[in-house]
């Protein structure tokens, strides 16, 4: 495999006083109403088959530990 | 060099009985029956098997343990999985698979199996009963149910090397490969975590230890190695969620396997990854989807889980460099694991809903947000706790899992395939294949040997002691040279 750099961008690690890490998050706001239109047409079919009574089917669900 | 890391995954299925008496012993041999009642099966055989093996992987008979019954039900399949009833859920553990992509496609294939189950059980179930399947691990309210992982290892390896080297990535691993989970059931998680990236962190209390029902550790050190003990140990791996995404099931194995090869080979390298509080560090990386939290590890660095995995997978392109991908899959699956842990790792730093088609935690928080923000919910509406569940729910019409566009790696035709015929990469091809040719004279089977009664006093044992033996390379022909199962055991036995 040719040696080549990771496409890192965590700090590796920090000790005791150093500097926090900023947030680092930047996404384009194009794709973020795209992925929202998307995710709207899911929720409604979602809806769909939603199990109708959600406190009753919570409480139901009961298992016996395992392993 | 690394043994090849032969793998397989034991899941423990979520049940309900909808209209049943409650007892899930009892549903889940009802389902468990369903489904195999209609195929030619074997049960299975839980004896230890005998010492002993010729060239090719399987030792002559000798004198016969007796055999042991079981009352719950047991299968073999002629995939070469275990299908079968543990406690009180029905459990299925796939053949022993040669690489990560493999185990995918088998456990996609237990996922079909136990849904055809569901449609058997529906036959023979009264009117107004059905019986539902989930592939989760807990029920959120403090039970848990496992999703075992298992890989050869070497012998040689001292045990304790393995759990001090492991260790960092059990606890970082969920970053990629947790299900995710609405709210906390544990006294020791707290009550003000609203989401969680695993299912199961919570309930680990030990760093190291035997236990898998109470007391759970990390690094767990049940030692039935289903194989010649001599030369093989297989790890079981508890701490693991059941993953829906098949790109998170993938990395989960294929990142594993890596790690252990790294350490069997001593390639780990410096300096030692190796958290200083694990418990405390696999709650506190569970418990935060920002995945900003940093843990301590021994030598006083700090450091992030996703840290933890850019210096594991640093590490294992050296690896790759130096020693190649025969240990962990091959060439091919191995550079994709590589490729795909990068990709994972950098999305999950950028925006995890980047990664909401591969990974299982970041599929169902985007679509709990989602619900959330239309609905203007509190994260303790009973309604998120639904949607968490009914994520897991393995019927197609009610799957939540099934209508998001995550992504796939094997195709539906190929899933279809394993659910009736076994790996052709390890011992599994062999007991698939005797299974689907003479059923009725496979009297018992389990991982390392079959029992064939050839209707001559004693039964004929056939121990299969190395996982790596008995692949369709090795025994293709020889099964096919044979036209029934007295051949093929006198031609093991060197008299055919």
């Amino acid at each position: 495999m040719a040696e080549r750099e990771l496409k890192r961008r965590t700090a590796p690690s920090t000790r005791e006083g150093d500097e926090e890490e900023p947030a680092a998050s930047a996404q384009g706001e194009r794709q973020g109403e795209k992925l929202k239109a998307e995710l709207d047409d899911l929720l409604d079919e979602i809806d769909e088959v939603l199990e109708e009574n959600a406190e009753e089917f919570v409480r139901n669900y009961v298992q016996k530990g395992g392993e | 060099m690394a043994v090849p890391k032969v793998c397989g995954i034991e899941t423990e299925f979520g049940i309900q009985h909808l209209g049943g008496d409650g007892n899930p012993v009892a549903s889940s041999s009802l389902l468990v029956n369903a489904y195999v009642g209609g195929l030619a099966r074997a049960g299975w055989d839980f004896e230890d098997e005998q010492p002993g093996n010729d060239a090719r992987g399987f030792a002559r008979e000798g004198a016969l343990p007796p055999e042991v019954e079981t009352h719950l039900v047991n299968a073999v399949l002629t995939n070469g999985a275990r299908y079968y009833v543990d406690h009180a859920h029905p459990e299925y553990s796939t053949p022993e698979c040669p690489d990560a992509l493999e185990l995918v496609r088998y456990d996609r294939a237990g996922e079909e199996i136990l849904r055809r189950s569901m449609r058997a059980a529906a036959q023979v179930l009264p009117p107004g009963q059905r019986i539902v399947v989930y592939k989760n691990n807990s029920d959120g309210k403090g039970n848990s149910y496992g999703c075992h992982e298992n890989y050869l290892m070497d012998r040689a390896v001292p045990f304790s090397r393995i759990a001090r080297q492991v260790m960092a990535h059990f606890v970082t691993r969920q970053v990629f490969c947790g299900a995710g989970k609405v709210g906390t059931e544990t006294a020791q998680a707290g009550a003000d975590v609203p989401y969680q990236l695993s299912q199961r962190a919570e309930f680990f209390e030990e760093e190291v230890g035997l236990e898998t029902t109470l007391k759970r550790p990390i690094v767990n050190t049940r030692d039935e190695p289903h194989a010649d003990p001599q030369r093989y140990r297989r790890l079981h791996v508890i701490v693991g969620d059941a993953n829906l995404c098949e790109v998170a099931t993938f990395l989960k194995v294929g990142t594993t396997a890596f790690v252990l090869a790294m350490i069997e080979d001593e390639a780990l390298g410096s300096p030692e990854l190796v958290p200083a509080n694990p418990v405390q560090a696999i709650r506190q990386v569970a418990a935060d989807p920002s995945l900003k939290t940093t843990i301590d590890l021994t030598d006083g660095r700090r450091i992030s889980a996703l840290g933890v995995q850019w210096e594991l997978l640093e590490r294992a392109v050296k690896y790759a460099e130096d020693q190649g991908l025969g240990a962990v899959g091959g060439e091919a699956v191995g550079r994709e694991v590589l490729r795909r842990w990068e990709e994972v790792l950098h999305g999950l730093e950028t925006d995890p809903t980047e990664v909401a088609g591969q990974v299982d935690w970041c599929a169902k928080l985007q679509l709990i947000e989602a619900y959330r923000d239309r609905h203007g919910l509190d994260w303790d509406d009973q309604r998120l706790a639904a949607l968490d569940l009914q994520y897991h729910d393995l019927r197609p019409e009610r799957s939540l899992f099934q209508r998001l566009p995550t992504e796939h790696l094997v195709g539906e035709e190929a899933v279809l395939e394993a659910v009736g015929s076994p790996p052709r990469g390890t011992r599994a091809y062999f007991r698939g294949q005797c299974l689907a040719r003479w059923a009725s004279a496979i009297t018992s089977a389990n991982w390392d040997s079959l029992v064939f009664d050839l209707g001559t006093d004693p039964l004929r044992r056939v121990p299969m002691m190395d996982p790596l033996r008995g692949t369709a390379e090795h025994v293709g022909a020889l099964l096919d040279s044979c036209a029934t199962p007295a051949q093929l055991v006198a031609r093991l036995s060197g008299r055919g």
